[in-house]
């Protein structure tokens, strides 16, 4: 098939332009920067008799753990972004889709390819950023989080997500728009995810709507306030407050319309290109 | 069989600019066929539309039997694009790979195929390189090997030899006369007319978007042609004499012009004007060149 060739070009070329390695170098450099601070936190407060219970020290392992995720969930939102913005748009303006084009292929299998390659791509990075993060907390504390399996994979749809809407405003916009574009709405589901969070604190409906709107603008930050909510520890999510975390969660639905968002932009993108004169 | 390419009327409108208007045109399979035209007379927007890289606002076009927008005919054409920009981070056996995996090639026919076509288009020595470090020269060679993969039975050329030296121009008329020995249709889009005069077997003239003129080059070759004649002696009545051959035939002292049917008539010409006792010095016939009918079809203004 050929959207395969083309998700394994996608493949090779992020190896061939030292995206990956770089990647791969920073994402080392992170876990091994997390590993040490974690370990001497964890140290300070272990050694101390007269430090906090096992329920407390869960709980400030947990806060690191969300902090490390929340930077992983961060990272992951901008690798799939600068790579994917260019992947459509770039190819259009220097005419190498030509070429690619002209072939025995229909041309949503070129955008279908790319998001498998893009796809593929960012899954092995979240897969490698997080779970560093989590195999670092266990191997120097012995702590799980709660549902990090199930936080993973909102992280990952967020990521999917983003993916889908850039790769639609490749094959209507210029890289620049299209990276302008995705990085606004980013910034509106963010915008709007603190203003939901201060407004639900002081309870003010209006803001806690703005909050509702953005996230179905955009549900990214939606996706990252589901992940958090399950991730984080029994004490926090009865607190209802944390850097990381909204009291007022995303519900199942939003999920599923997140879901529908992902898809939904993946088809238009898919279209739109089989129409584009070129 | 039907034609190689069938078009009917084909229109492509962007915005307010009409780009292509009313093109018709058959090519037939085995044929070598030149399409000509000024810069900006529609004449890559007609390739796109062939190869369904720009959907036609009306009209409709056939390759092979089947309409522009199926994908599948594709399987048989080949094709090089006029900036030949590709994935220049491939080396040019990746490269050669990847396009003939798109062609859905079976991998022992890719092993085969990829060194045999580095090596018709002499670039062998070059195989693990990127195309990044590839010349222009260069890299227009290895989208012709890109565009004859499949061994396809229509290859559609534009500006295949815009960049590149004399020796990658020859290099160009030697595939295309092989590719015509093999009975491959040639579509060529070219504004070099030596290239077409030399290789082409029919020329379709464009200007604004549509077709001026569709001429066999044979008969260009064998038709009309001017003659310069230096001779003494030309009395009046010899010269209006050889309206039986000329309808403008012209002296000015011991220059005499005049313009013939074809080549067959020359001798006699000659063996007249000599019983007539005039003294040639020189005949020199002109065969009325691509250039000159480009001239003549488009206008000096280039169809600006």
């Amino acid at each position: 098939m050929a959207a395969l060739i083309i998700a394994r070009l996608t493949f090779h070329e992020a190896a061939r332009r030292k995206i990956l390695l770089a990647a791969l170098l920073l994402g080392i450099v992170f876990l091994l920067i997390y590993a040490i601070g974690f370990y001497y936190v964890n140290q300070e407060f272990s050694r101390s008799s007269s430090g906090p219970g096992l329920l407390e020290r869960n709980e400030i392992r947990n806060f690191l753990f969300m902090a490390g995720m929340y930077v992983v969930n961060f990272l992951t939102v901008m690798m799939t972004v600068l790579t994917s913005v260019v992947t459509i748009s770039g190819e259009v303006a220097s005419g190498t889709i030509h070429t690619l084009v002209a072939k025995p292929l229909r041309r949503w299998e070129i955008v279908l390819g790319k998001w498998l390659g893009h796809a593929a791509m960012l899954s092995l990075y979240l897969l490698f950023m997080a779970g560093g993060v989590i195999v670092i907390v266990y191997l120097i504390s012995g702590y799980t989080a709660p549902n990090y399996f199930r936080g993973l994979s909102f992280v990952w749809l967020n990521a999917l997500l983003l993916l889908s809407v850039s790769l639609f405003g490749g094959t209507t916009l210029s890289t620049l728009a299209n990276g302008v574009m995705v990085f606004g709405l980013y910034g509106i589901a963010f915008l709007g995810g603190w203003i939901e969070q201060i407004g639900s604190f002081m309870e003010n409906q209006t803001a806690v709507n703005i909050g509702i709107i953005s996230s179905l603008i955009i549900p990214s930050e939606a996706l990252w306030k589901r992940a958090a909510f399950e991730m984080q520890s029994p004490m926090v999510r009865a607190l209802g407050f944390s850097p990381f975390s909204a009291p007022t969660v995303p519900s199942a639905a939003m999920i599923w319309y997140a879901l529908l968002y992902a898809v939904v932009a993946l088809v238009l993108a898919m279209r739109q290109f089989s129409r584009r004169d070129l | 069989m039907p034609p190689a390419i069938e078009t009917h009327d084909l229109r492509k409108i962007f915005g307010d600019k009409v780009a292509v208007a009313n093109l018709s045109l058959t090519v037939e399979c085995g044929e070598v066929f030149g399409f000509l035209g000024p810069n900006g007379a529609g004449k890559t927007t007609a390739v796109k539309m062939l190869l369904g890289l720009v959907t036609p606002t009306s009209g409709e076009g056939r390759l092979f039997g089947a309409p522009l927008s199926d994908h599948r005919i594709r399987a048989e054409t080949g094709f090089l694009p006029e900036h030949f920009r590709f994935h220049d981070w491939l080396t040019a056996s990746e490269f050669l790979t990847l396009h003939a995996n798109l062609y859905r090639m079976p991998r022992d026919v890719i092993r085969r195929r990829v060194p045999e076509l580095l090596d018709l288009v002499g670039l062998t020595p070059h195989t693990s390189k990127k195309l990044a470090a590839f010349s222009k020269g260069m890299l227009q060679r290895i989208g012709l090997a890109q565009a004859l993969l499949n061994k396809p039975k229509l290859v559609i050329l534009d500006e295949p030899t815009s960049g590149l030296d004399p020796v990658g121009r020859r290099l160009v008329r030697d595939i295309i006369r092989q590719l015509r020995q093999e009975g491959t249709t040639v579509f060529l889009n070219s504004h070099l007319l030596s290239e077409v005069e030399i290789t082409c077997d029919r020329v379709a003239f464009i200007k604004h978007g549509e077709v001026v003129q569709i001429s066999p080059l044979q008969t260009l070759v064998e038709g009309e042609l001017s003659v310069a004649v230096r001779a003494r002696n030309l009395r009046p009545e010899v010269v209006s004499g050889l309206s039986r051959w000329s309808r403008d035939a012209r002296a000015d002292g011991e220059h005499l012009s005049l313009t013939l049917q074809s080549e067959r008539d020359l001798p006699e010409v000659n063996r007249y004007l000599v019983q007539q006792g005039v003294d040639v010095y020189a005949i020199n016939p002109h065969h009325i060149s691509l250039e000159d009918l480009f001239i003549q079809v488009v206008g000096t203004d280039g169809g600006l």
